[in-house]
């Protein structure tokens, strides 16, 4: 049907759109690639010459190396069960027939339109301060010792704010996947004697598989690359240097650019990963 | 006796989602309302929480002395410029892939989608260095093209999925009473792809006014926008609640209205189309 000529003038439309985004791809990629064979230390002697896998070697045996692979792990692990868990929970309750639904909603998906600098700010100060936050007055009022949360507490206190972020988005999204559930399914299921329980384990669930995959691949690339978050309450001290702050430090703090590029090229690899499972199940829905 | 169970049933619904509800709801509440009080009554002990003085006074404070306005400008020209320009090339894009689909449509269509995933930090030295050599480090036009390029492929992943709800009858029937491309396109498709190119900018102006990875890197004094002005905050003067909170409110309130407005894209669109 498409004619030939068609054919070329589609390939020009879509020709703006395919360069822009090559080259927004390849040529960072492949100066990251190769500085992280340099010595480049721009502020002291620039760019030193070739080192082979040196970057590689010393990224991954630096001692702030494991600590934030094990932040990164218990940050993106944390932030992903609570959404989910909740998330689950949530979209169950607003599914039901209430009072307000709409508004209900509105306020349930507000925090994901909040910026994070300002969520991380008012999480810290007005929420997560010792002396004049909500908490301690809370904590005092029940007579107990007021929690210097982003120090003593930092990975957990970095997780609810995230996970506070990132709640109302998981929620959306499995709450459009149960509203495509098959009613008549649930309620055959409950005039043969189901109970809520293994009508929700048994028929919701499994329901919710593909959503839950979605939500967590698609948290995971951006979880991975959290910033801001972090940047504006604990600058990477107190256990919560992840993976990206770790080669954000390197790169631009101390201007070490081949050792940041060696950990942004493990970083790349990383999200890559995870991006393929992520394709796998778009891809899969584009046949459809 | 059914009915009232289910009466019963919706009354304990309504009570805990109304309760969860809020109770997420709460910091952005919190925040609006810390920022009417004064200094001393944001950090009383106990918190008060609707019997105070009303003020406007940190909103003044925060308009007066800390350019306020030019952060302002500047979220909305970069995230304003960056989708109207990423629309803009995106969608003679999306139109051949939905209309004159080829072999490979499917193939570049994910691979647009697999540039969203590189992780920024991995190339923030190229691109700053770039940034350098071009004298776009803090200005507005670096970041318009930045985050152009960053939001490129879910515009053109959402913009796809409009189009091809478009039957292709339309446009034959359209041709049989002589429409050339051109007509075709002004008067048949332009109009029914309203309603998605819309929703396309919404969601996509949203996502880069909250921003927070670039915007804070590349901007210092001259283009930084309102993220950058609020992570300015984080001490000391975070210590000052209400205007902490007065510049917040300043920060969120449109996008909160406007995201209100875009739930319903927000799914389709950030999750490329796989739940619906």
């Amino acid at each position: 049907m498409a004619t030939q000529h068609s054919r070329s003038a589609a390939r020009l439309m879509m020709a703006p759109a395919v360069i822009l985004l090559l080259g927004w791809m390849l040529v960072p990629l492949i100066m990251t690639l190769m500085f992280s064979f340099k010595k480049y230390l721009p502020l002291r002697g620039g760019d030193l010459g070739w080192v082979g896998f040196d970057n590689y070697i010393r990224f991954v045996t630096s001692s702030a190396f494991w600590p934030s692979v094990l932040a990164t792990l218990a940050i993106v692990g944390g932030v992903l069960f609570i959404t989910v868990v909740f998330g689950v929970l949530l979209a169950v309750l607003l599914n039901q027939p209430m009072w307000g639904q709409g508004i209900v909603r509105i306020l349930v998906i507000a925090p994901f339109f909040v910026m994070p600098t300002v969520s991380a700010l008012v999480w810290k100060n007005m929420f997560m301060d010792p002396v004049n936050g909500l908490f301690a007055h809370l904590w005092k009022f029940f007579g107990a010792t007021p929690i210097e949360w982003l120090s003593q507490a930092s990975l957990q206190s970095i997780i609810m704010i995230v996970s506070w972020q990132w709640l109302p988005f998981a929620t959306l999204i499995l709450l459009t996947a149960i509203q495509s559930l098959d009613r008549e399914q649930l309620e055959a299921a409950e005039m043969d004697g189901a109970p809520p329980l293994k009508r929700f384990g048994y028929i919701t669930l499994p329901h919710l598989g593909r959503a839950i995959t979605v939500v967590v691949l698609i948290q995971m690339i951006f979880l991975l690359g959290i910033f801001a978050e972090i940047f504006v309450t604990t600058q990477g001290s107190f256990g919560t240097r992840t993976l990206t702050y770790l080669i954000y430090q390197r790169v631009l703090e101390s201007q070490n650019v081949g050792l940041g590029s060696a950990g942004g090229v493990y970083a790349i690899i990383l999200a890559n990963i995870v991006a393929i499972f992520l394709m796998r199940a778009v891809g899969k829905n584009l046949d459809a | 006796m059914a009915r009232a169970v289910t009466q019963n049933r919706k009354i304990i619904n309504t009570a805990a989602a109304w309760t969860v509800g809020l109770l997420i709801f709460f910091p952005i509440l919190w925040t609006i309302l810390t920022s009417f009080k004064t200094e001393a009554t944001a950090i009383a002990d106990p918190p008060v929480f609707l019997a105070f003085d009303w003020t406007l006074e940190n909103y003044s404070v925060v308009l007066e002395r800390s350019n306020y306005m030019r952060f302002l400008w500047n979220s909305v020209i970069i995230a304003g410029g960056s989708t109207i320009l990423g629309i803009i090339i995106a969608v003679p894009a999306a139109w051949s892939m939905a209309f004159v689909p080829g072999k490979r449509t499917k193939d570049i269509l994910l691979w647009m989608l697999s540039t969203k995933m590189l992780p920024a930090v991995g190339v923030l030295y190229p691109i700053y260095l770039i940034f350098i050599k071009m004298g776009l480090l803090d200005s507005r036009t670096g970041l318009v093209i930045v985050l152009m390029l960053m939001n490129l492929p879910i515009i053109v992943w959402m913009l796809y999925t409009y189009f091809r709800e478009i039957p292709g009858e339309i446009l034959e029937a359209a041709r049989m009473d002589g429409a050339g491309l051109k007509e075709e396109i002004l008067y048949v498709l332009t109009p029914m792809a309203i309603p998605g190119i819309a929703s396309t900018l919404l969601l996509n102006f949203i996502l880069a006014w909250n921003e927070a990875f670039w915007t804070l890197n590349l901007t210092a004094a001259k283009a930084a926008p309102l993220t950058a002005f609020i992570a300015s905050y984080s001490s000391p003067e975070g210590l000052f609640y209400a205007k902490l909170s007065a510049a917040s409110t300043m920060a969120i309130a449109p996008i909160l209205i406007l995201g209100w407005f875009s739930q319903k894209q927000l799914v389709s669109g950030l999750t490329f189309g796989a739940v619906k």
